[in-house]
């Protein structure tokens, strides 16, 4: 009997049903597409804050001191002592690789440029554009086009294994240079590829492939240092610890933890003779901004949440409401309140299933259009999610139906049935 | 009750308008049945409430977001040409220029040989400026006395390893310092030697050559900054910061349409919720309406009644909804800023137009419905 009047609820009230299961679905969908953004804006945010560059620079460890003002080096090119280029993949083979977005190696040395105009003193720094290297069996491609985004060429980024070059657009501007000439950079003749913008010491110089500038140097697998940029985790009280004076259970937590100072402990080992730092400017504020944006998002998302709960008690509160007189009805044939009340709390239930299927897969279609259009990539949504918000949307509904549910079964039948509302 | 009281009842009922009675109805309609006009009320300040938040939130936000960009740094700069110094009164013409809208510290170096004959690039600056522009120098302590110098954890190496006075010579001028403090950045900060400016002045004569500068502002107010201060300064190249400037607009931009998004949602939601209780709050009073109907009031009439009630719910609601959203937005501002969020007179319009809209459209809907339906079936109660 209770199975038929369930039944027959649901078939013969199919636009009032209808009608609260869309408002029910809104509300799920709303919610579903919030929590998952919320979930998913940290890693979002923080990959967008690797546009501030490197948060990490690897330099040698018996490191002559660096005699710099703006960005020019002072100090004689062989000054001091390198890094190895044969080491680098191996930064991708530390506990962290996936963390680890891209690295640039750096080479700076000292040149005699000439061209029609005559010659003149500059300096050249060779990196990666945007080489593959493979490690094991993992190929991947880094370079400065991941870890300085903002670098703008006009014409074309030179090949890694090519000759070719970048001319900053200064120092384009003194020689009065344009890409596509050639350039005579210590007697050898060199194509430049293109003008490179940075609004730093680069506009200054020119950027060649590592190659290059090892071949100037007459030391073929040197590198000055890597500037390496990560996905990291703010820093808190365990990361702020020395190493040292850990004991090996929370060492082993402090070196799972993507820290920025795990991850440089990490380089350190990976590299051989190498001293890694965090880059202080890129790696501290980072933290402060990322939770900032999570913190606003989550009180958005409890914003979001409030108001779909708010929509689905209102929808299930009028559905409920208008049906006094079947309640009128019910009890008069005999039914207890009891009886009554597990009935509309079974189709509340029944409902909220339904609706909450339905709006958990369009709130992550919206999540995904969100992810998509904001932030060119996939929101990810956890598995776990989806019990979470069926409950959620049987709790909601069950809260919003309970105070109608309560004042319809007090109700007295006579009047009721009279139509006295 | 005598004839004289009669005809006084009768004639203030003669002159009295229409809009008394008009007005008693709206109001006793609440007042009679409080239980439903107040849920249909609180459904309307709970939307207004969570809109005007969003609204504010959303304005409010980026000026706060930017703020928390500044930390880090510098994102204009101005160098004297060719390596040049700048002239001596840069500083106060760029400080004129930012006018308390930013903040300005010049640097000065040169390349001084320590005691071990070690080139290193010592630098005078105005400590009080840097600890505020350039927070994530890590530095334990500030130098404050005469002859105390901030020296990099690099520097230190090389300059006075066990933390001893040191001297350092310029041009055959020699200073005696003390390091009162190391600096750690990870960058070439570390391998220098900072000193008070006026110290480094009487030292080596050399006037600063770069000015940092951190300007307030939307991407459009920071180029007008630099623009006016490349006129100020003819001798310096005025440039931003790329790296800082670039990093901004992209993480500001992102998260700016991620809260748009939201908020679009979320207001949305509210309205569908104000929408469903309206109509059935509307579509609860068909008995009134019907009685209305019985006693000769015309279609207009009527129409006209439930569309001011509902007006009036929504006017209500929304000057009470936008209380409160205010209210949650600077609590927003305090848990997650620290700063208070100024409250936004210039929302309330929105939020007033659109909660009066959202209520006249969940008046017109049950209307429409019950137009069709004849009085005596709704008093009949079927």
């Amino acid at each position: 009997m209770f199975v038929r009047l369930l039944y027959e609820s649901f078939r013969r009230q199919k636009r009032r049903k209808l009608l609260a299961g869309i408002a029910i679905t809104l509300g799920v969908a709303v919610a579903t597409a919030m929590i998952a953004v919320a979930t998913d804006i940290g890693d979002k945010i923080n990959r967008e804050l690797r546009t501030y560059g490197a948060n990490l620079l690897v330099t040698p460890q018996e490191d002559t001191l660096d005699v710099e003002i703006g960005g020019v080096n002072l100090k004689p090119p062989s000054d001091g002592s390198f890094l190895n280029e044969t080491d680098l993949p191996k930064i991708k083979g530390t506990f962290w690789r996936h963390n680890i977005l891209g690295f640039s190696p750096m080479l700076p040395v000292s040149v005699s440029v000439a061209n029609s105009t005559g010659t003149k003193d500059a300096s050249l720094v060779g990196t990666y554009f945007a080489k593959k290297l493979t490690f094991g069996k993992d190929e991947f491609t880094t370079g400065v086009r991941t870890t300085h985004p903002w670098w703008k060429v006009q014409g074309d980024w030179p090949a890694d294994n090519s000759s070719d070059v970048l001319l900053g657009e200064h120092l384009a501007a003194q020689l009065a240079e344009h890409s596509g000439s050639l350039l005579t950079i210590d007697g050898q003749p060199h194509r430049i590829a293109g003008i490179l913008s940075t609004g730093g010491p680069e506009d200054d110089q020119i950027v060649a492939p590592l190659s290059v500038a090892q071949r100037v140097l007459g030391k073929s697998d040197a590198v000055r240092r890597i500037y390496v940029s990560a996905l990291t985790k703010p820093e808190d009280a365990l990361a702020r610890r020395d190493p040292k004076t850990m004991n090996p259970e929370l060492f082993d937590r402090w070196y799972c933890s993507p820290y920025v100072e795990s991850i440089a402990y990490q380089l350190q080992e990976a590299i051989p003779h190498s001293h890694a730092e965090q880059i202080r400017q890129v790696a501290q504020n980072e933290g402060t901004v990322l939770s900032r944006i999570k913190g606003l998002m989550l009180l958005v998302t409890l914003a979001a949440l409030f108001a779909s709960a708010l929509a689905v008690s209102a929808a299930m509160a009028t559905a409920i409401f208008e049906r006094r007189r079947e309640v009128g009805l019910m009890k008069a044939l005999g039914a207890g309140n009891f009886a009554v009340a597990a009935l509309f709390f079974a189709e509340s239930t029944l409902l909220a299933l339904f609706a909450g299927v339905a709006g958990f897969f369009a709130g992550s279609f919206l999540a995904h259009r969100i992810g998509r259009s904001i932030f060119d990539s996939q929101i990810t949504i956890q598995p776990v999610l989806f019990p979470l918000i069926l409950a959620i949307a049987i709790i909601v509904t069950f809260a919003g139906s309970a105070a109608a549910i309560r004042r319809a079964v007090q109700f007295d039948p006579v009047f009721a049935l009279r139509g006295d509302a | 009750m005598t004839s004289q009281d009669q005809r006084s009842v009768v004639d203030r009922r003669a002159h009295s308008d229409h809009t008394s009675m008009f007005l008693r109805m709206l109001v006793r309609a609440a007042v009679v049945r409080p239980g439903r006009a107040a849920s249909a009320l609180l459904a309307m300040v709970v939307a207004a409430a969570v809109a005007t938040a969003m609204m504010n939130l959303y304005v409010d936000v980026q000026a706060k977001l930017r703020k928390e960009f500044r930390s880090y740094g510098a994102n204009v700069v101005a160098i004297g040409k060719d390596g040049a110094s700048l002239p001596a009164d840069a500083l106060s013409k760029i400080e004129g220029v930012l006018g308390g809208r930013g903040m300005a510290v010049p640097f000065a170096y040169v390349v001084a040989r320590a005691a071990s004959g070690q080139s290193v690039v010592v630098a005078g600056t105005d400590f009080a400026r840097v600890q505020k522009l350039d927070r994530w120098w890590s530095v334990n302590v500030w130098p404050d006395g005469p002859h105390q110098a901030l020296v990099g954890m690099r520097a230190m190496q090389v300059v006075s390893p066990a933390g001893q006075p040191f001297d350092l010579t310029f041009q055959d001028r020699a200073i005696h310092l003390e390091p009162a403090g190391t600096l750690q950045t990870g960058a070439a900060e570390d391998s220098r030697v900072y000193l008070p400016m006026a110290e480094f002045l009487a030292w080596s004569g050399v006037q600063p050559s770069t000015v940092e500068m951190a300007a307030n502002g939307t991407p459009d107010e920071v180029n007008a900054t630099i623009q006016q201060l490349a006129n100020a300064l003819p001798t310096a190249d005025v440039h931003p910061i790329r790296q800082i400037v670039e990093g901004e607009t992209r993480v500001l931009g992102k998260t700016r349409s991620t809260l748009y998004a939201s908020a679009v949602l979320i207001i949305l939601t509210a309205a569908l919720c104000v929408l469903a209780t309206l109509t059935g709050w509307v579509f609860d009073r068909r008995r009134d309406f019907a009685i209305m109907k019985a006693l000769g009031a015309s279609e207009r009439m009527v129409g006209g009644f439930f569309a001011a009630e509902a007006a009036a719910l929504g006017a209500v609601g929304a000057v009470l909804g936008f209380a409160i959203g205010i209210g949650i937005a600077a609590w927003i501002g305090r848990v997650n800023f620290n700063a208070s969020v100024a409250p936004r007179l210039s929302v309330l319009p929105y939020v007033f137009a659109g909660s009066i809209c959202v209520a006249l459209l969940a008046a017109i809907v049950p209307m429409s419905l019950l137009r069709r339906v004849q009085p005596a079936i709704i008093l009949k109660g079927e």
